[in-house]
């Protein structure tokens, strides 16, 4: 409960955005916002991975893939040739099918956003279990090179694989109706709506990854953060957490990418490239990895700005220059500084109290 | 297949074989004295071939390369001096976070300087047509220089490594860092040196290379994850097993381009990395107790 109320104030915050937006006639930002929101959702998913659990992970953009690429396909790709076989009948009869006309007329017969979307995620959860156990007995630089090795076959199959549209990605995705009158779509009337969407999402996620570090999970994920073997002996189930840990992540990307390619209506292979990847880890680092409320307003902030085009051409090097000034001058982020400067302003009396008595 | 086809898929894959293997070289002088891996090595090939092709305009080809080889030198001392060298005790996280930093810029101040266009530096002897017939098959006189030379600079840091003083200092600090600074060894200026070393060999390679496989921008990431599956392949700080690697892998890699098709290439061997990570994280020639004593 307590947790709950503490994203009130988060709330008014998206609610004040709006009506703000509304009133100085800047809603087009709103895209932006509703972009960065589902950036943030899987962002807020490393970093309990990072920060807590403390394994680095440069294959999200991965799972990210996996979710957008495998709805995309799912609700955009004809089954009709496939008709006859016994999986296509299996989910028709269980109205998992759906069909309509393409644009040039054709029939079409295509997967759901819902089902598509269950399959995704379930997809990506199911991928992250088979990577995670063996990868996450690694550490440091192989868990690193691991994770981005797993990120570049993704990548390599999405442009590898005529299904995914190759070079070129999928488009022309259809609207996800999660209610009736309630969909995912980057139609200009829904602009409002799937802000909320987005926004009350993120809100859900963050609320259960408050719960989650703040429970026994998570305390035992610090205690694998701080050292594996410590927690091994103090009897925790380390591989066990640590796996759970990289599934729950990998869904959250999943989930992610899955909205993102309803509301763009479309995905391309740079969705899944290492430097995607890269920047999640950025702008965690720069929120101060175990730091969920920093991850949050670093991704929104970040990503905000690099969506609207702030930084140019010069995008990918402005997060390359983050990562090295954060990880050179502030290892805990961004917030620690302002943090401990604040608290030396405020403290600087008592500082000299103690000093005198030394 | 015919001996003439198996013959030139072999000499392919030496050819790619030896680049990984100056590449994992590379990682390994940097690890060996700092226990970083370097995830900004590829970056160094990348910048070598690319300041030489750069140079040629004003220079004939055997000065270009000296002085793009000596200019990335400088680079990686400079990455050392302004990024490494005044962390105390940097946590293994923080270090692989800075050192993609580092790539990236790399990557991205490339990209602002010579565009996204491939390039190439003129091949050394002949052109693209001339060939040099071995046992049937034909090859670019390049391809016996990427092999000569690879070879060369093996043997020359294996010569260096044994006796040259400096080189014995090196590998003192390899061994252990804090024993090395009591006996009067500047251990600080080993790493800025495993750096220069390493950024040297690099840029040479990516020079030789430049011709057969040309230069661009973001060849770096490709070639350093090929470079790191070689190393953990070969047991990381391994050079003689890098090398058998390397040939490995450069082999594998061109004889499975007559079973798959060329667009999973690459996921070949980021899964034979994935296989070895889980299976021999020692390496295929490493021992398990060795492996087990490393920090990683």
């Amino acid at each position: 409960m307590k947790k709950l109320l503490s994203i009130l104030p988060l709330l008014a915050v998206v609610i004040g955005v709006h009506l703000l937006t509304s009133a100085t006639d800047t809603m087009y930002y709103l895209t932006q916002m509703t972009m960065s929101a589902y950036y943030s959702l899987l962002i807020i998913g490393l970093c309990v991975l990072m920060g807590y659990a403390g394994q680095i992970s440069l294959g999200h953009a991965g799972f990210f893939a996996i979710g957008g690429y495998l709805s995309a396909a799912l609700t955009t790709r004809s089954l009709i040739p496939y008709q006859g076989t016994t999986l296509v009948s299996l989910l028709d009869s269980a109205g998992l099918l759906l069909s309509g006309h393409d644009l040039y007329g054709e029939a079409l017969l295509v997967v759901t956003p819902w089902a598509a979307c269950i399959i995704a995620v379930l997809t990506a959860a199911c991928i992250a279990v088979v990577i995670g156990i063996p990868v996450l007995k690694l550490k440091g630089h192989y868990l690193a090179m691991a994770t981005l090795g797993f990120g570049i076959i993704i990548y390599r199959l999405a442009l590898a694989m005529e299904y995914f549209g190759e070079a070129d990605g999928i488009s022309e995705v259809p609207a996800f109706v999660l209610l009736p009158g309630v969909s995912v779509s980057g139609n200009f009337s829904d602009r409002v709506q799937n802000y909320y969407i987005a926004w009350v999402l993120l809100l859900i996620g963050m609320v259960l990854l408050l719960n989650l570090i703040d429970s026994r999970v998570g305390r035992a994920l610090r205690g694998i953060h701080g050292s594996d073997e410590a927690a091994d002996a103090m009897g925790v189930n380390t591989a066990r957490f640590k796996l759970q840990t990289f599934v729950l992540s990998a869904v959250f990307a999943a989930i992610a990418g899955v909205f993102l390619t309803h509301y763009n209506g479309g995905i391309g292979p740079s969705e899944a490239g290492v430097m995607k990847s890269v920047r999640y880890v950025a702008i965690v680092a720069v929120g101060g990895m175990a730091h969920l409320w920093g991850a949050l307003l670093m991704g929104i902030v970040l990503n905000f700005l690099s969506l609207r085009g702030i930084f140019g051409s010069y995008d990918d090097a402005v997060f390359g220059l983050i990562l090295i000034v954060i990880m050179l001058f502030a290892p805990n982020g961004i917030l620690s500084i302002n943090v401990r400067h604040r608290l030396r302003q405020l403290l600087g009396r008592g500082k000299q109290d103690r000093a005198g008595e030394v | 297949m015919t001996t003439e086809l198996f013959i030139q898929y072999l000499l392919a894959g030496i050819t790619y074989g030896s680049i990984y293997a100056i590449v994992a070289i590379g990682f390994n002088i940097i690890y060996n004295t700092t226990g970083i891996i370097n995830f900004a090595q590829g970056e160094f090939v990348m910048f070598g071939g690319m300041i030489a092709i750069s140079l040629l305009q004003f220079m004939p080809l055997p000065l270009a390369i000296l002085l793009a080889v000596v200019l990335t030198m400088l680079i990686g001392a400079l990455i050392e001096i302004c990024f490494i060298r005044w962390l105390k005790s940097p946590s293994v996280l923080r270090m692989i976070i800075i050192t993609i930093g580092i790539s990236i810029l790399s990557r991205e101040v490339a990209v602002h300087v010579w565009g996204e266009s491939i390039r190439s530096l003129p091949y050394f002897v002949g052109n693209e047509i001339t060939s040099i017939p071995i046992l049937g098959a034909r090859i670019s006189p390049q391809v016996l220089w990427v092999v000569a030379v690879s070879g060369l600079m093996v043997v020359c840091l294996g010569v260096f490594f044994k006796t040259t003083s400096v080189g014995r200092e090196m590998r003192a600090c390899a061994s252990n860092r804090k024993a090395a600074t009591l006996c009067g060894i500047n251990a600080e200026n080993m790493v800025t040196l495993s750096f220069v070393l390493s950024a040297g060999i690099g840029a040479l390679a990516g020079c030789v290379m430049s011709p057969i496989t040309y230069s661009q921008y973001d060849m770096g990431t490709g070639l350093a994850i090929k470079g790191f599956t070689v190393a953990i392949l070969g047991g990381l700080g391994s050079s003689g097993g890098a090398v058998a690697a390397g040939l490995l892998l450069g082999i594998i890699e061109a004889f499975s381009v007559s079973v798959v098709p060329l667009a999973f290439q690459d996921a070949i061997s980021i899964s034979i990395l994935l296989i070895i990570l889980f299976v021999r994280p020692q390496g295929l020639f490493g021992s398990k107790e060795a492996a087990g004593l490393k920090e990683f």
